[in-house]
């Protein structure tokens, strides 16, 4: 059991980073996802059914990747999970409703007689706005230190436009890979218009972090741990800078790299989402709770982490393998 | 109203949506799987007619099953953190198993199952039915394991007022699981059968009289035929152990208060929480007894002997555990009738006396009154597990803690403008799903292609080529 050191300090760091993880995937997948139903005002009926074809293998397994991060918070880290969730009661349940509405609009839209459609199409954009502006919400308020004031309010009300923007923006650069011609050409336009709300949310965030915890203010401008830190922000403005210009000269020809915007999206999204799991280790609820602390008992991390290690590599696995088999553009709607 | 009750009334809401749809995913997905194989064996058009019709109602049932129980997992921290606090040590690796195995091998294996049709091999897409089968059944089979963990708790000890487990084997094979396990995959196979025969009884009696309905309706109403009375045996067990581990929801199911030998199995009662009696009782002497003994004189503890020394009842409310008990069992015997006489009609001889009647045999009154028990499963299966789970208060882990020591404390109406959110949403979808169940219904009946854009949205310019 003492393999690697003491299990009451090495399984909880697992199970964090493990969280963490999930969290990540979760955001960039689902992230893609949601921001393809923000944009859905903006297309026409038949780019729509061709958005929701582009996504529509994928975002039940997406969504299972939330399931996975606040399964493990709540079996890892019981308590905070606790105190978290109740902290954003309001907002939880907005997203819920949110999750509700576009996972079965998604059904309704293409089961229901054809008058409905609309309804169900609008159904999907809201359900997909309110779970964006809720999970963005709960990030201003958690970076706030899950505390109520209405300076930390307005902060998250700021945040919840910014991940919104953000979603659309990388839900832009998944059409962009998925489709091609006119609704590709309309992508770029989305995502060029859409990178600012990735670029001041990350800043945004960037510089409240700091601000509202003396703990991070030290962790980050000391030295010499600044000198680790400073690749981030330089690394991040280089991706951005490349995004950008990368969609003013898009389309390739041929569709030559018509991935490469959604994966360096996808690297922009993990190094913020790195620095802010820097700033925050080892506390899970800011500045109030550690992983340590509410870690559940060592031998029941011992029971999930035995099937984590079978289970985590087999979906891997076969999440490479429905990629793989729904590779390639999505055409418009056919019925066979 | 308090935030206790309120907090219960919503959680027994969400759950109660929730638990309609993987009522129906658990046994669609064998049906499903029984259908592919039919097809893969015989190759007759029929058998793929019933699975491309059934596979959408399976995708519907899965998205509302998949969405709202994501809502599931967040209740138990935005209302109910003292649960995880006390025994998460337990629940914990009991859930994290039932969403590591069995969610993702459902969400992952269901694209492929339901648009990978025409792009991949046939052994690859039979696989993937298999798999989302076996991943609805092991998703219950965790739940369950927590479930019945928290009627009959063992494998476990308290420290500093916290579980530790001690014994997982225990734990997962604890006193109950079994016969809840098997109680609820046989209602869920009864709720596909009754929703099967149902809907193919409203598509014959409109004029879609093809061999696809003709395979799934024979297909459903067998099936329910020969699973109720294996359900009746099994519910038999199950009360059995009931009476063993959780005395105090046998009393208050058949409404017992003071105990007694050869009490009567009471058909009608106005149970009075109140005055501690029951009114207008109406029963047959001694069969409470005998069923739940097997003996015309057996013991029957009564709700009396479970006071605390205070006068606070250590039992739940007798009423809507009394009357939910009564209304799955009522389901249960209507269900054996009709699927019986069902099967004893199609098995008569055609006037002609060339071979059995078939669907032919069921006159068009008989059709309707399948079409009435399409959602009877949901019925019974929602009485049954409001018997189950009032019939556990005032715990939330019998024994252990209360559900009082778990409710988190959030403002009563936060949680009541929530309820009032999640309800209209709940009614909402749950008129909708209907209403696109039976419009499908209606619209293949018409010979007109079914919408599926998700298979249509996979096909893409390098088709795998399929077989």
């Amino acid at each position: 059991m003492d393999l690697f050191g003491d299990p009451a300090q090495w399984l909880p760091f697992t199970f964090a980073g493990l969280m963490g993880l999930s969290i990540l995937i979760y955001v960039i997948l689902d992230g893609y996802d949601l921001g393809v139903g923000v944009l859905f005002p903006f297309a026409d009926d038949a780019e729509k059914d061709r958005m929701i074809a582009s996504i529509g293998p994928f975002w039940d397994a997406n969504e299972t990747w939330l399931v996975l991060a606040v399964g493990l918070l709540l079996v890892a880290f019981p308590t905070a999970h606790g105190e978290i969730l109740t902290a954003l009661y309001l907002p939880v349940a907005i997203m819920l409703i949110g999750l509700i509405m576009r996972g079965v609009a998604f059904e309704f839209r293409a089961k229901a007689p054809a008058p409905y459609k609309p309804l169900w199409n609008n159904v999907f954009f809201t359900g997909s706005l309110m779970t964006s502006l809720a999970q963005g919400f709960m990030l201003g308020m958690y970076v706030m230190g899950l505390d109520y004031t209405w300076g930390h309010f307005a902060f998250a009300l700021l945040t919840a436009v910014f991940l919104t923007v953000g979603y659309s923006f990388i839900g832009a650069t998944w059409v962009i890979y998925k489709t091609d011609e006119h609704l590709q050409r309309k992508a770029i336009s989305w995502a060029k218009g859409g990178i600012w709300g990735l670029v001041l949310g990350i800043s945004a965030i960037s510089i409240a972090t700091p601000f509202v915890s003396p703990r991070i203010f030290d962790k980050w401008f000391d030295f010499p741990q600044i000198l680790w830190l400073a690749p981030l922000p330089i690394v991040s403005g280089i991706l951005v800078l490349s995004l950008w210009s990368m969609l003013r000269r898009m389309p390739f020809t041929n569709d030559r790299m018509s991935w490469l915007p959604f994966a360096t999206a996808s690297a922009l999204w993990t190094l913020a989402y790195g620095g802010m799991a820097y700033s925050f280790y080892p506390y899970v609820v800011p500045d109030k709770l550690t992983i340590y602390e509410s870690a559940s008992a060592p031998e029941s991390l011992w029971i999930i982490l035995l099937g984590t290690c079978i289970v985590l590599p087999t979906i891997a696995a076969y999440t490479f393998l429905a990629y793989y088999i729904f590779r390639g553009k999505a055409t418009e709607l056919r019925y066979d | 109203m308090e935030t206790l009750l309120l907090s219960r009334i919503q959680f027994a809401a969400n759950i109660s949506f929730h638990i309609l749809f993987p009522t129906i995913t658990i046994a669609l997905g064998w049906v499903l799987l029984y259908f592919r194989l039919r097809y893969n064996r015989s190759g007759e058009a029929r058998w793929m007619e019933a699975y491309s019709f059934w596979v959408k109602v399976f995708a519907l049932s899965f998205a509302m099953g998949v969405v709202s129980g994501i809502t599931m997992s967040f209740q138990f921290g935005t209302n109910w953190p003292g649960f995880m606090e006390i025994v998460g040590n337990i629940a914990g690796p009991l859930l994290a198993y039932e969403v590591m195995t069995a969610f993702f091998l459902e969400a992952v294996f269901l694209g492929i199952m339901l648009f990978g049709f025409s792009r991949v091999p046939r052994w690859l897409h039979t696989t993937a039915t298999a798999l989302v089968a076996f991943g609805t059944t092991m998703s219950t089979f965790w739940i369950i394991v927590l479930n019945s963990w928290m009627h009959t708790p063992q494998g476990f000890e308290m420290i500093d007022g916290v579980a530790h487990a001690t014994d997982w084997w225990a734990i997962i094979f604890n006193p109950s699981m079994p016969y809840r396990f098997f109680h609820m995959m046989l209602a869920s196979f009864l709720t596909v059968s009754f929703l099967i025969a149902g809907v193919s009884a409203f598509r014959w009696l409109i004029g879609g009289r093809t061999q696809g309905v003709r395979a799934a309706l024979t297909t459903a109403i067998w099936a329910a035929a020969l699973l109720i009375p294996v359900q009746i045996f099994v519910g038999d067990m199950h009360g059995l152990n009931t009476k063993e581990y959780q005395p105090a929801k046998v009393a208050a199911m058949e409404g017992v208060w003071e105990t007694e030998r050869g009490a009567p199995l009471l058909l009608f009662a106005l149970p009075d929480d109140a005055a501690r009696e029951n009114h207008y009782e109406l029963g047959i002497p001694g069969l409470a007894s005998f069923i739940l003994t097997h003996e015309w004189d057996g013991e029957i503890k009564g709700l009396n002997e479970f006071m605390a020394e205070d006068g606070t009842p250590l039992h739940p409310r007798v009423a809507p555990v009394f009357w939910s008990f009564r209304v799955m069992v009522g389901t249960g015997v209507l269900m054996l009738l009709i699927s019986w006489a069902s099967v004893a009609m199609m098995l008569r001889k055609r006037r002609d006396g060339e071979g059995r009647r078939g669907v032919e045999g069921l006159p068009k009154i008989w059709l309707i009154g399948l079409v009435g028990m399409t959602f009877s499963g949901w019925l019974a299966t929602l009485a049954g597990w409001y018997t189950t789970e009032i019939g556990r208060q005032p715990w939330l882990v019998q024994g252990v803690m209360t559900t009082k020591e778990a409710v988190a404390d959030v403002p009563a109406p936060m949680v009541l403008s929530t309820l009032i959110a999640y309800l209209v949403v709940y009614a909402i979808l749950l008129g909708a799903y209907i209403t696109v169940i039976f419009y499908l219904a209606r619209k293949a009946s018409r010979g007109e292609p079914l919408p599926n854009p998700r298979r249509a949205g996979e096909a893409t310019a390098q088709t795998v080529p399929a077989e």
